[in-house]
C-alpha cells in the first residue's frame, strides 16, 4: 500500500503514529487531541507561532517531558505499532531508538572521540578498534570528520557552535537509531553552519525517519517532505510541504505563512 | 557648573573614599596578623620543628607528633566527610531538587553550616567520648567531619545546579539511566568545583580548636594510636600560648605559621579551580 499524505493526516499509517494525543503541563492543556503520522524516511517539519506546541509533541515522541513530574500524557504513540507511552514500554531503550538534537548545542565536557562514544557504550560493549570505527562513521555521517580527525582527543566544547551542533548530531547517530528528532536545531547558528546542517538533514533522511521542529519557514520549506501547522495546541493543517506552502487549505495555515501573524 | 552635577559628584567621591578606606581598614588588620604570624613563626621555624615532638614545659623540641596528627586527623575527617557530602548535595540537586524535604534538609543544612564548632565538639564529646571513657582521635576525625559536611553538601549542590539542564536532557535523551547521566556527565561537568568545595571545607576544619579540644584533646608524645588523644595543631597552639615558657611560645607561633600557609596554599587552589570551572560554564 502506497503511504499517502490523507493516510498520514489521519494517522493510520507510518513510522510514527499519534493518536489522540493530549499533553498537559500541570492543569494547563497544551495539546489538543493531535492525530498524525510520520513517514518512515522523509523529513516531517513541525511549524507555528511560539508556544504553539510544536517542542512539546516532539518532546513526547522520546518521553523527555517524563523528567518533569507535572507534565503528562494521554493518548498513543505508535512506533512501529508499539504504543511508547504504554507504562510498560521501557524508556530507555526508546530513547536509544529515538534519538534527539537540541535548540543549543549540548556537548558534554569531554573529548570529542568521547562525546560520541558516550551513547553507544550505554549499549554495546565494543572493542577499541570497533568503537574507533563507530566513531568515525557517526563523524562522518554528520559530516564532521574532516574537521576534527586530527583532533578528536581535544574537549568537545572547543569547537565552534555550528561543529558542536554537528558532534551532537553525530553523538546521535552513533547509537543506530531509526528516527532523529531535532529541536530547533539551527536557530542558535549562523547562516553557514545553517545550510551545512540543513545540506546534513536531506542527507540523513536516507537512513532515519527526521522530525524537525522549526521557527524558519524558509527552513521548512527547504528541507522537510511533510508540514504539520500547529496553533494553541491543535494541529490545523498536516500536508505536503509544498502544499502547505503554495496552497493550503486552512486560512489560518495561510495567514501564518504569508507572515500575516506569528 | 550645574549645582545638580557638583551634588553628584561630591556624593560619588564620598561614597567611594568611603568604601577604600572601609577596605583598607580591614585589610590592616589582616596584614597586622598576616605579618606577626609570619615574623615571629619565621624566627621560630627550623628543621627540629619537623623531625621533634612536642617538648616538656619549658624544654625545647618540636613539634611533628602534633603536624602528624593534624594530618591523620584531617585526612580521616575528609574521607568520611567528603563521600557522605557529595553523596547528599547530589541528592538534592539531581534527585530531590523540588521535593519539599529537600528544602527542609537545605534549611538544617544550612543551620549546621554556621553553628559554632565547640557545639559540635560538645555534641561529639557527649555522643562518643562520655560513652567510650577517653578522648581519642576517632572523636576527633568525627567532629571535624561533621564541621566539614555543611560545606561539602552546599557546594556540590550548589556546582551541580551550575550545570545546565539542556546537558542532563541530552544525556538522559541517548537513553542513559539517571545515575549514569549523573556520574559520567553532571559530575564531569561540576567536578572542579566540587573538588573546591572539598579544599575549602578542608582549610576550614584545619584550623578548628574548639571541637578538638573536646574530642582528641592533645598527646604529648607520638602517637599513630586512632584510639589514643592524639596531638593536633591547634590545640598545640592553644596550649602553648597560654603558657609562660618562651620556648613554647616559639613553637606556638611557627604552628600558627605552619597552619596559615597551608590553609593559604588550599585557598589559592581552591580559587584557581573554581575560575576553571566558571569558565567552563560560560
Amino acid at each position: 500500500m502506497k503511504i499517502t499524505s490523507q493516510h498520514l493526516a489521519a494517522g493510520t499509517s507510518g513510522k510514527i503514529q499519534v493518536k489522540d494525543l493530549n499533553f498537559y503541563y500541570g492543569k494547563y492543556q497544551a495539546l489538543k487531541n493531535i492525530s498524525l503520522a510520520i513517514a518512515a524516511n522523509k523529513v516531517t517539519a513541525f511549524i507555528g507561532p511560539s508556544g504553539c506546541g510544536k517542542s512539546t509533541l516532539l518532546r513526547t515522541f522520546n518521553r523527555m517531558y517524563e523528567l518533569y513530574p507535572d507534565q503528562r500524557a494521554t493518548g498513543e504513540i505508535l512506533l512501529d505499532g508499539e504504543n511508547v507511552l504504554s507504562p510498560r514500554a521501557d524508556v530507555y531503550r526508546l530513547r536509544a531508538r529515538v534519538g534527539m538534537v537540541f535548540q543549543k548545542p549540548t556537548p558534554f565536557p569531554m573529548s570529542i572521540y568521547e562525546n560520541v562514544a558516550y551513547g553507544v557504550s550505554l549499549y554495546e560493549k565494543l572493542r577499541k578498534s570497533d568503537m574507533d570505527d563507530r566513531v568515525e562513521w557517526a563523524l562522518q555521517q554528520a559530516a564532521l570528520w574532516g574537521e576534527v580527525k586530527d583532533k578528536i582527543k581535544q574537549n568537545g566544547m572547543s569547537l565552534s557552535g555550528g561543529q558542536q551542533q554537528r558532534l551532537c548530531i553525530a553523538r546521535a547517530i552513533a547509537v543506530k537509531p531509526d528516527v532523529v528528532l531535532l529541536d530547533e536545531p539551527a536557530s542558535a547558528l549562523d547562516p553557514i553552519s545553517t545550510l551545512k546542517i540543513e545540506e546534513l538533514i536531506s542527507e540523513l533522511k536516507k537512513n532515519y525517519t527526521i522530525v524537525i521542529v522549526t521557527h524558519n519557514m524558509q527552513q521548512a520549506a527547504r528541507v522537510s517532505d511533510q508540514t504539520a501547522f500547529m496553533y494553541l495546541g491543535d494541529l490545523v493543517e498536516f500536508a505536503d510541504t509544498n502544499t502547505i506552502f503554495t496552497n493550503p487549505s486552512n486560512k489560518q495555515t495561510e495567514d501564518y505563512i504569508t507572515g500575516r501573524y506569528g | 557648573m550645574d549645582w545638580r552635577y557638583f551634588r553628584r559628584r561630591a556624593t560619588n567621591v564620598f561614597n567611594l573614599s568611603g568604601s577604600v578606606f572601609a577596605t583598607l581598614f580591614g585589610l590592616f588588620w589582616l596584614f597586622w596578623i598576616l605579618w606577626t604570624t609570619l615574623s615571629y613563626g619565621i624566627t621560630a621555624l627550623d628543621w627540629s620543628i619537623f623531625t621533634q615532638d612536642t617538648p616538656a614545659p619549658g624544654g625545647s623540641g618540636g613539634l611533628a607528633n602534633a603536624i602528624i596528627g593534624s594530618l591523620i586527623m584531617v585526612s580521616l575527617a575528609t574521607a568520611i566527610g567528603t563521600p557522605v557530602g557529595i553523596l547528599a548535595g547530589t541528592w538534592l540537586a539531581e534527585y530531590g531538587r523540588s521535593k519539599p524535604i529537600a528544602s527542609i534538609i537545605r534549611f538544617i543544612n544550612d543551620i549546621l553550616l554556621s553553628a559554632p564548632s565547640i557545639i559540635i565538639g560538645l555534641f561529639v564529646y557527649e555522643l562518643f567520648v562520655v560513652r567510650i571513657g577517653h578522648f581519642s582521635a576517632w572523636a576527633g576525625a568525627l567532629a571535624l567531619a561533621i564541621i566539614m559536611l555543611p560545606v561539602v553538601i552546599r557546594t556540590t549542590e550548589e556546582m551541580l545546579r551550575l550545570v545546565p539542564d539542556t546537558l542532563r536532557e541530552a544525556a538522559l535523551a541517548l537513553g542513559a539511566p539517571r545515575w549514569k547521566m549523573v556520574t559520567r556527565v553532571a559530575y564531569r561537568a561540576a567536578l572542579s568545583g566540587i573538588i573546591t568545595g572539598v579544599l575549602l571545607a578542608v582549610a576550614r576544619i584545619s584550623g578548628e580548636t574548639a571541637p578538638l579540644l573536646f574530642t582528641a584533646l592533645n598527646n604529648q608524645f607520638w602517637s599513630t594510636d586512632l584510639s589514643q588523644p592524639m596531638a593536633n595543631l591547634p590545640v598545640v597552639i592553644f596550649q602553648f600560648a597560654m603558657s609562660p615558657y618562651d620556648s613554647w611560645h616559639a613553637l606556638a607561633w611557627a604552628g600558627a605559621l605552619i597552619i596559615t600557609l597551608s590553609v593559604l596554599a588550599l585557598s589559592i587552589i581552591a580559587r584557581f579551580l573554581l575560575r576553571k570551572a566558571k569558565m567552563e560554564h560560560s
